[in-house]
């Protein structure tokens, strides 16, 4: 898929309770979730985004908790993706199973400043800063974690897998 | 070839003779749990793949235990979609309002995961069960929906580190403040993606509830899973509990490490970690230093609820006043410690000092219910997290320590060392 927006930037390690403060996860309605998305970290970000747009953070984004309800509220907010230095280990893998694409860049995520128009191809992990010109290469995806999203999801690849077998 | 406890445990579980770091794995899973926030999803992801029962009634547990006793009308209904779940499933293991407990103190306490286990828990601190020598971490409900249905689960094999904590600690020094430091050393990512392994002489010798402490918090050094090496102390916990066999597993001589880090206890002072991440951790005298005058006191949580934290706090109380204006909220971590906490004599303490004694929940730990702060209060927690708007209102400070500090900081109204308090 191939992604263009406006950029975002965060720090480091931008934690769940930022991303989808808990005193939220009394629903698990991604609608609801997605009206206080980024809440903690910058409180008018729902007013300031825009569809398609993405966010670009520094190392750990999505440290803490396990809350499923973080990347689906990012996803439902409208975010195209999440570009990182680095991700938690459990929101990694959260955002593949619920479909959110995310990509590890770290000198994109040095270098991208709120407001920088992107395009980014999540296939092939290459990152355009339409602003300044520069292009940057993600890490690939890893195999198995492509099937996934190949599949639609870690549900259908479960799906799939035990209809074939 | 040499494996960690780590490794073993997985291959154990993946039906294959060895692992090495990076494979990919699928594994058996021996515990699937979740709570009142993850669980709904969960619920709603399973019933989707069309699969009629779980895998297993008696291995897939449900705790309703982060906005229990219901919070809101919203709360409740999604405790009764996890209640009418766990109904229509016939699972052995759900756990309602007055059985309830906070889920990482109540499934050790119930015998429920077992060293030599493979745990996943829809709650990034399963990783507290490491503590017991069974390999256990946080997923999200996705991956949780995966393994109720299937009773497997996909791993990337951990790298592994090993921390090494020798020599004997000071007075006031607890499993918390040897974590605390830990995490202070490491980062908030400093072990990301790997296996923390905790040994040495000072873990041999430090009882299971501070075993369950270090464990819980290795999420928030980013790794994979916490562990240590299962011993008599272990075993003591866990023969009179367990509910089925379990197996022991041990890290071989020449298995690999990352890198090893050794670890003087005897050099680590009560710690208080400042907001707004579980990294800055200092020893208390700074914070005594500064004069941090608190709002809110809490003692509980899936980290410190256990009923040694509650004896612990309830001597540096005992015949002493919670500060004017000062709130302090006790919560014991399941129905067993409360009852135990009101036969020793510990809710006496409690509430003559003018605390609060709750029934079991995570409630203010996450800014959920029972105990909430206002713009501008500061609090002191026995919990693990202090991130921004961790327990409140964005604006609301949280800082972390041990329960003697908290206690001690309880009576003199500012953060303050359990010296200050008991002579």
């Amino acid at each position: 898929m191939i992604y263009q927006g406006k950029a975002w930037k965060f720090g480091d390690d931008v934690d769940t309770d930022a991303i989808i403060p808990a005193r939220y996860l009394n629903t698990s309605d991604p609608k609801e979730l997605a009206k206080h998305c980024m809440e903690d970290a910058d409180p008018e970000f729902m007013q300031k985004m825009r569809v398609g747009d993405i966010i670009v953070a520094d190392k750990n984004f999505g440290c803490g908790s396990s809350r499923e309800h973080a990347p689906m509220a990012i996803k439902a907010a409208g975010i195209a993706c999440v570009v990182a230095a680095t991700f938690a280990r459990i929101f990694y893998r959260n955002a593949f199973n619920t479909g959110l694409p995310i990509l590890e860049a770290g000198e994109a995520a040095a270098e991208i400043k709120s407001g920088d128009e992107l395009r980014i191809d999540t296939m092939t992990g290459r990152i355009e800063n339409l602003t300044t010109g520069k292009t940057y290469q993600a890490k690939p995806i890893p195999p198995f974690m492509q099937e996934l999203i190949d599949d639609g999801g870690l549900m259908a690849h479960i799906s799939k897998k035990s209809k074939t077998s | 070839m040499a494996m960690t406890i780590t490794e073993k445990i997985l291959a154990a579980h993946a039906g294959c003779d060895e692992v090495r770091p990076g494979q990919l794995i699928e594994a058996r899973v021996d515990v699937a749990l979740a709570n009142d926030v993850t669980a709904p999803i969960a619920i709603a992801e399973f019933e989707q793949l069309g699969i009629e029962k779980v895998f297993d009634p008696d291995r897939v547990i449900l705790v309703p235990d982060h906005f229990t006793p219901n919070k809101d009308i919203n709360s409740a209904e999604q405790a009764k979609v996890v209640r009418d779940f766990s109904r229509r499933q016939q699972l052995t293991n759900y756990f309602e309002q007055g059985r309830v407990g906070i889920e990482h103190v109540l499934l050790p306490e119930q015998g429920l995961v077992l060293p030599g286990d493979l745990i996943i828990g829809a709650d990034s601190h399963t990783c507290t069960y490491g503590a017991l020598g069974a390999f256990a971490t946080g997923v999200g409900s996705t991956d949780l929906a995966a393994a109720m249905a299937t009773g497997k689960a996909w791993f990337k094999v951990p790298e592994s580190i090993k921390l090494v904590y020798h020599g004997t600690p000071g007075p006031w020094v607890e499993g918390k403040d040897l974590i605390l430091y830990t995490i202070g050393r490491l980062g908030v990512d400093g072990a990301l993606y790997q296996s923390m392994e905790m040994q040495g002489e000072a873990i041999e010798k430090l009882p299971m509830y501070g075993r369950f402490t270090m464990a819980n918090m290795a999420i928030e050094a980013g790794a994979k899973n916490g562990i240590i090496t299962p011993d008599e102390i272990t075993l003591d916990y866990v023969r009179e509990r367990s509910t089925r066999d379990y197996h022991l597993f041990f890290s071989d001589p020449g298995a690999e490490y990352v890198y090893e880090m050794d670890i003087d206890v005897s050099r680590i002072k009560p710690q208080v970690a400042f907001p707004s991440l579980p990294e800055n951790s200092r020893a208390v005298a700074a914070a005594v230093e500064q004069g941090i005058t608190l709002d809110q006191v809490v003692i509980g949580s899936c980290t410190n609820g256990r009923i040694e934290d509650l004896r612990l706090a309830a001597k540096v109380l005992q015949g002493k006043k919670v500060a004017p204006y000062l709130r302090l909220i006790v919560i014991p971590g399941t129905q067993a410690i409360y009852l135990q906490a009101v036969r020793e004599g510990l809710v006496e303490i409690f509430v003559e000092a003018g605390a609060v004694f709750s029934t079991p929940t995570c409630g203010p730990c996450l800014g959920g219910h029972m105990g909430i702060l206002a713009a501008g209060e500061k609090a002191l927690a026995t919990t693990n997290r202090n991130f921004v708007g961790r327990m409140g209102h964005p604006e609301s400070e949280v800082y972390l320590s041990n329960p003697a500090v908290a206690a001690a900081s309880a009576v003199l109204g500012r953060i303050a060392s359990p010296e200050e308090v008991v002579s």
